[in-house]
């Protein structure tokens, strides 16, 4: 609602055509979120290499902009614009150029409703959860295209396996994805963010133990459905050269890239809402500074500021635990995938659906003291145009 | 006169319709799907203009990702060599101009068929200015309460407007045989005996 109302406010006070205020607002806010996505991108590459090095005992990058390599993400994106743009004699060159940027579109529309604070979103949608889970299992498109499209062996190899992966492990995303849904009784991502206001107890996953398990298989099917080590078959340099990726090179290569760590980023940041309090912390800081709506508008700005960063910090450390776990384990191979997928993972899941659903029937309140009721929802107050534009 | 609601249901009807006559022009199975995809995730967009988020975003789960479905088994089961074309004969496609050509003819008689669709409607619903909060309605017709019934100022009426738990369960019913039926038909046949190892080999060698 709040874009609606800066572009009635600069269609009011300052006479801007309506279709300029609106198209502006709306296309500062695709650069904001597309601004997002690729310093995630650029910062990831950068500590993925970083992580890599340390768990390796080496150092990783070290030169490249002084201490620590911190200019290395650059460097890498200089010389993949640099390189050589090849299309194999062999390709369906169209669905060839094509791919990677379906793959990318699928990951920046994740980012279109995803709540970063307190109604900071692009678009508040009333189905938040389940457009993001139908959005994220289109990436896989780009990868079977472009694995298609090669006409390579190795490409073809790849996009079947990645295909087979993530359609089973849609299954159990989904079904972990329903859980706290279910006990949040809302599919309404700022909603089931401000339920759990307050300190950590209040934290879906600490509402019931079937949760608790629930988040550890929500991580790991995140980790098989962006298609990362110890599930990244897809890749598997060691077996496929370099799976769908083969016979990509520069630009398309690194759109390709971006789309993984910008859909790392906001899986691990859906699985922070639905399961570790959104941008509300383990501490409540924000209330108790007073930073809320009820003393001044703009500190309870202040305080939805410091819950976006809160947000941001617990995808982060999302992120930086699927790199950990990257680094540490041998890949599977396809049967073990399927074999954790569909006698652990679905069986788990559903048996956590239910477990839940009898505990929220026979203990509503919950076992643990919370500080707020479960389902006291604290809407901010909806922003109003400063009087001057009112024409007060 | 041209608003932004205009603009864009004309934008993805274009890019509907054009995806749509693509699918049938192209020989290449994959270039179908993906044109598929393009068609049907533009009507997507064309259910959020009508504010029903939620069959917006069953649009995009289960009719865009099943496109996937039928891609990975174009790639499969038809392409024997890379890139394999379809032949489309004469007879193929002036029977499908008929069939389509009918289809078509009888959409376009019921659309002009209506009197209230002829002029445009301004009045624009509370629900679709906010953005439509349909989900909450859905679910618990789902579960047998239709929230619309109370809105409903005719009694008579009221009595009819029965929730949707029965016919949701027949589905859920029918679909879980189908899902049976698909594990049995798919599951590896299991010879009555065991496979004898070759004589003249032991593990020892």
């Amino acid at each position: 609602m709040r874009e609606r109302m800066i572009a009635e406010y600069l269609t009011t006070r300052y006479g801007l055509p309506g279709w300029l205020a609106y198209g502006g607002v709306a296309l500062v806010q695709c650069l904001i979120l597309l601004g997002i996505m690729m310093f995630a991108a650029a910062l990831f590459t950068w500590m993925e290499r970083k992580v890599a090095g340390r768990i390796q005992d080496r150092l990783g990058p070290t030169r490249v902009g002084g201490r620590f390599g911190w200019l290395q993400s650059v460097a890498d994106g200089i010389k993949l614009l640099a390189k050589e743009d090849l299309i194999p004699k062999e390709a369906d060159a169209v669905l060839f150029r094509l791919a990677p940027y379906i793959s990318f579109c699928a990951a920046f529309c994740v980012y279109l409703v995803l709540p970063f604070s307190n109604g900071w979103v692009a678009q508040h949608l009333n189905v938040g959860v389940f457009f993001i889970v139908a959005v994220a299992g289109l990436e896989v498109f780009g990868v079977i295209l472009g694995g298609y499209s090669s006409g390579s062996k190795w490409s073809l190899y790849g996009a079947m396996r990645e295909a087979a992966q993530v359609v089973s492990y849609e299954v159990p995303l989904g079904l972990c994805v329903v859980i706290p849904v279910m006990v949040a009784g809302t599919l309404d991502l700022v909603a089931i963010g401000n339920m759990q206001r307050g300190w950590g107890v209040n934290w879906l996953v600490f509402h019931n133990p079937f949760l608790f398990i629930t988040f550890f298989i929500y991580a790991l099917c995140t980790v098989a459905s962006t298609n990362r080590a110890p599930f990244d078959l897809a890749e598997a340099e060691s077996e496929l050269v370099a799976g769908f990726l083969t016979e990509y090179s520069g630009f398309r290569w690194s759109v390709f890239f971006m789309a993984e760590y910008g859909s790392m980023y906001a899986m691990s940041g859906l699985g922070s809402i639905l399961f570790l309090g959104g941008w509300h912390g383990p501490i409540p800081v924000a209330e108790m500074l007073g930073l809320t709506y009820a003393n001044h508008a703009v500190l309870g700005w202040l305080g939805d500021l410091l819950g976006a960063c809160n947000f941001l910090f617990k995808a982060f450390l999302g992120v930086a635990s699927m790199m950990w776990l990257r680094w540490t384990l041998p890949r599977l191979r396809i049967d073990q995938v399927m074999t954790t997928c569909l006698k652990y993972c679905v069986p788990l899941a559903a048996a956590m659906f239910v477990g839940t659903m009898l505990w929220t029937y026979a203990l509503p309140g919950g076992l643990l003291p919370r500080s707020t009721p479960m389902g006291a929802v604290a809407e901010a107050p909806p922003w109003t145009a400063p009087r001057a534009a009112r024409g007060e | 006169m041209i608003n932004w609601h205009t603009f864009f249901f004309m934008l993805f009807a274009t890019i509907t319709c054009a995806f749509a006559v693509a699918v049938v022009v192209s020989a290449n199975v994959v270039r179908m799907a993906v044109c598929l995809i393009a068609s049907l995730a533009a009507v997507t967009g064309l259910y959020f203009l009508a504010a029903a988020d939620f069959v917006a975003a069953m649009q995009l789960m289960i009719y865009v990702g099943g496109t996937l479905v039928l891609l990975v088994f174009g790639v499969m089961l038809t392409a024997r060599g890379p890139f394999v074309s379809m032949k489309i004969t004469p007879a193929n496609w002036l029977m499908a101009g008929l069939a389509g050509g009918a289809l078509l003819i009888l959409l376009l008689c019921a659309a002009v068929s209506v009197d209230a669709w002829k002029t445009a409607a301004v009045a624009e619903s509370a629900a679709g200015r906010e953005g439509g909060h349909t989900v909450a309605r859905i679910g618990m017709a789902l579960l047998g309460l239709r929230v619309d019934a109370l809105e409903q100022p005719n009694p008579a009426l009221r009595g009819g407007m029965a929730g949707y738990l029965l016919p949701f369960e027949i589905i859920s019913v029918h679909l879980l045989v189908v899902l049976v039926g698909a594990a049995h038909l798919a599951r590896a046949r299991r010879t009555k005996k065991p496979i004898e190892p070759p004589s003249g080999t032991s593990r020892a060698a």
